[in-house]
């Protein structure tokens, strides 16, 4: 018998959304409960719930207080949480091409230096990475990987740069991110990936799911060229290697 | 057809309507209208659904000109002197511009975003459901970028509806209501109390992301690093500086500082509205008294088309029935019909 859940706690974001919280902390645990919940209440609606925003540690759950109170919700909330059981099937996998360093990663070479080891060992190490989608946020397709390896932890710069290229590649803190448009970011540009994963006239507009698996590939900057070029046509370039 | 062109306009003025909710899980934030109810009040104004886009015009003037044919417009949200071609226009009222003529907006006034609704809507392509306008995204229609001078709205010919006027209940001048939470507990009972108890200001670095205010320095529990989770429109987030931001439309669909409380529902459009530099207080309520508060905004929403009045009701507003015969409709004081006015 399985331990029971413990249950995740409640937390008013206003009167027309709550914040179930799973932990205080980046835990991929509570990430994978987080999860859980989310395919729980896609499969069992709950009447007034207008839309939900996986991250980390928390599910936002928008909704409706001219349908549902909060005290109502909530309870339906908990009894789904304690049956949200984390599971890896259905899980689908995506191979994301990657070209490193370079102008595509300005940062590489001082990564290297600042973990006393050379810019390919970090490429070595970023590609040998098993990394899932925790979350997706801040700006459209801007996506937050789990499982970048200790080696690789550093913390964020101290100027974020108010532009870095879409498609970036970076490390920030104990997470690896897949970047979609060009925008602000004080993490660390390893490369950078032909893949949108937001693409306005394309079906689907967004590729990566909260909970995809993802792994990368390096590619080099002509292949990187030819790839864009086919992604700005429509293409997904990312493989999808299980369903 | 008719348009109606952007002939000069300041800042912050953009094309909004309810926004594009639902994508928030992929990054994409909602967007739309700063104030709902004064969006909603204006296209309610010349008959459009209450969220259908209407120009959304930021603090400074603006002057719009009709080509094409005749162009009947909804004016509500922060109140500005406002005229067609040398006839003063009353806001919270609907106004047709003859084929060439140009309306004239000031400054606002006791407000920041007035709202001009375009009977029959804007003509656009809409991106997942929605014109409004998100720059960052590159979304919007018909432009994915804040309006700017010489930019074209199209639409069609104005019906020749009577003008009405919009009866709405005056703008409270009380505290900006809100509910503690959902980090609450990462700030000590007096840091609380402060927030509350203090005067705060809007900064004029705000913007439609975030309106950053100005007041006493709240001080975090344990530093000012969370792991990042989700926003929604009125949340307080107080930074490593201790100067709390208030998210607003166009804000991040995640952020990763402490949330000290969030702004209820039915009072998010009166924030919005606040000026930089002026002087306001947080008061803080209960959940039931939010909820119930929402319920009651959702209703006022859904009167607003009992809450209009024919412009030529003189009875009520000779004011009204000046300008109207000013604005070139005859009306006369003994013949009710010409101003006894149908209203849906």
């Amino acid at each position: 018998m399985a331990e029971p859940l413990s249950p995740p706690r409640l937390l008013p974001s206003g009167d027309s959304a709550v914040t179930v919280e799973f932990s205080r902390t980046i835990d991929d645990a509570a990430n994978r409960r987080v999860l859980a919940l989310d395919r729980v209440i896609a499969a069992e609606p709950i009447a007034g719930i207008t839309e939900t925003v996986p991250t980390y540690r928390s599910l936002l759950v928008h909704y409706d207080p001219v349908h549902i109170g909060f005290d109502a919700l909530g309870e339906q909330l908990l009894a789904r949480a304690a049956r949200a059981l984390p599971t890896e099937t259905g899980t689908r996998r995506w191979r994301i091409p990657v070209t490193y360093g370079g102008e595509h990663g300005i940062d590489l070479e001082d990564v290297a230096k600042a973990l006393h080891t050379t810019p390919d060992d970090i490429v070595a190490r970023h590609v040998a990475g098993d990394y899932r989608v925790a979350m997706i946020g801040f700006t459209p397709g801007w996506s937050y990987l789990s499982g970048l390896e200790t080696f690789l932890h550093m913390s964020r710069r101290k100027d974020p740069r108010l532009l870095t290229p879409a498609g970036t590649i970076s490390i920030g803190g104990i997470q690896t991110g897949v970047q979609c448009l060009a925008g602000p970011s004080g993490w660390h540009l390893l490369g950078r990936t032909p893949v949108r994963t937001y693409q306005l006239h394309r079906d689907p507009t967004f590729l990566l799911e909260p909970g995809d698996a993802i792994t990368f590939t390096a590619i080099d900057a002509k292949t990187f060229a030819e790839q864009d070029r086919a992604a700005e046509a429509g293409e997904f370039v990312a493989e999808l290697v299980t369903p | 057809m008719s348009k109606l062109v952007v002939t000069s306009i300041g800042p912050a003025s953009s094309v909004q309507d309810a926004g594009r909710p639902g994508s928030q899980r992929y990054g994409l934030v909602p967007s739309g209208a700063m104030d709902r109810l004064s969006l909603a009040a204006a296209n309610t104004l010349v008959g459009n659904q209450p969220f259908a886009a209407a120009v959304e015009i930021g603090p400074f003037g603006a002057t719009f000109t009709a080509r094409g044919g005749a162009v009947r417009v909804g004016l509500a949200g922060a109140p500005r002197n406002a005229d067609i071609g040398g006839r003063p226009v009353a806001f919270d009222s609907s106004a047709t511009l003859a084929d060439g003529e140009t309306l004239n907006l000031g400054f606002a006034r006791g407000g920041s975003f007035s709202y001009l609704a375009i009977e029959h809507g804007i003509e656009g392509e809409p991106m997942f459901g929605s014109l409004a306008v998100n720059a960052r995204a590159g979304l919007g229609s018909p432009y994915t970028r804040p309006l700017q001078s010489g930019d074209e709205l199209k639409t069609q010919a104005a019906s020749g509806s009577p003008e009405h006027r919009i009866e709405l209940p005056a703008a409270a001048d009380a505290p900006i209501r809100i509910l503690f939470g959902p980090q609450d507990d990462e700030f000590a009972e007096d840091n609380k109390k402060l927030f509350t108890d203090s005067e705060w200001k809007i900064s004029a670095t705000s913007d439609r992301m975030g309106y950053r205010l100005e007041g006493p320095v709240i001080k975090h529990r344990d530093g000012h690093n969370i792991v990042s989770d989700g926003t929604v429109n009125g949340s307080i987030q107080v930074p490593g500086n201790g100067q709390p931001i208030v998210l607003m439309p166009d804000r991040g669909t995640s952020g990763g500082y402490p949330k000290i409380a969030t702004v209820i529902t039915a009072d998010f459009g009166r924030f919005a509205q606040i000026s930089a530099g002026r002087p306001f207080r947080f008061k803080a309520v209960t959940m039931a008294e939010a909820q119930a508060e929402a319920k009651t905004f959702h209703e006022l929403l859904r009167s607003l088309p009992d809450r209009l009045r024919g412009i030529e009701d003189f009875g009520l507003n000779i004011e009204a029935l000046r300008d109207a015969n000013v604005a070139g409709q005859a009306v006369s004081a003994m013949d009710a019909a010409t101003w006894q006015v149908a209203v849906p």
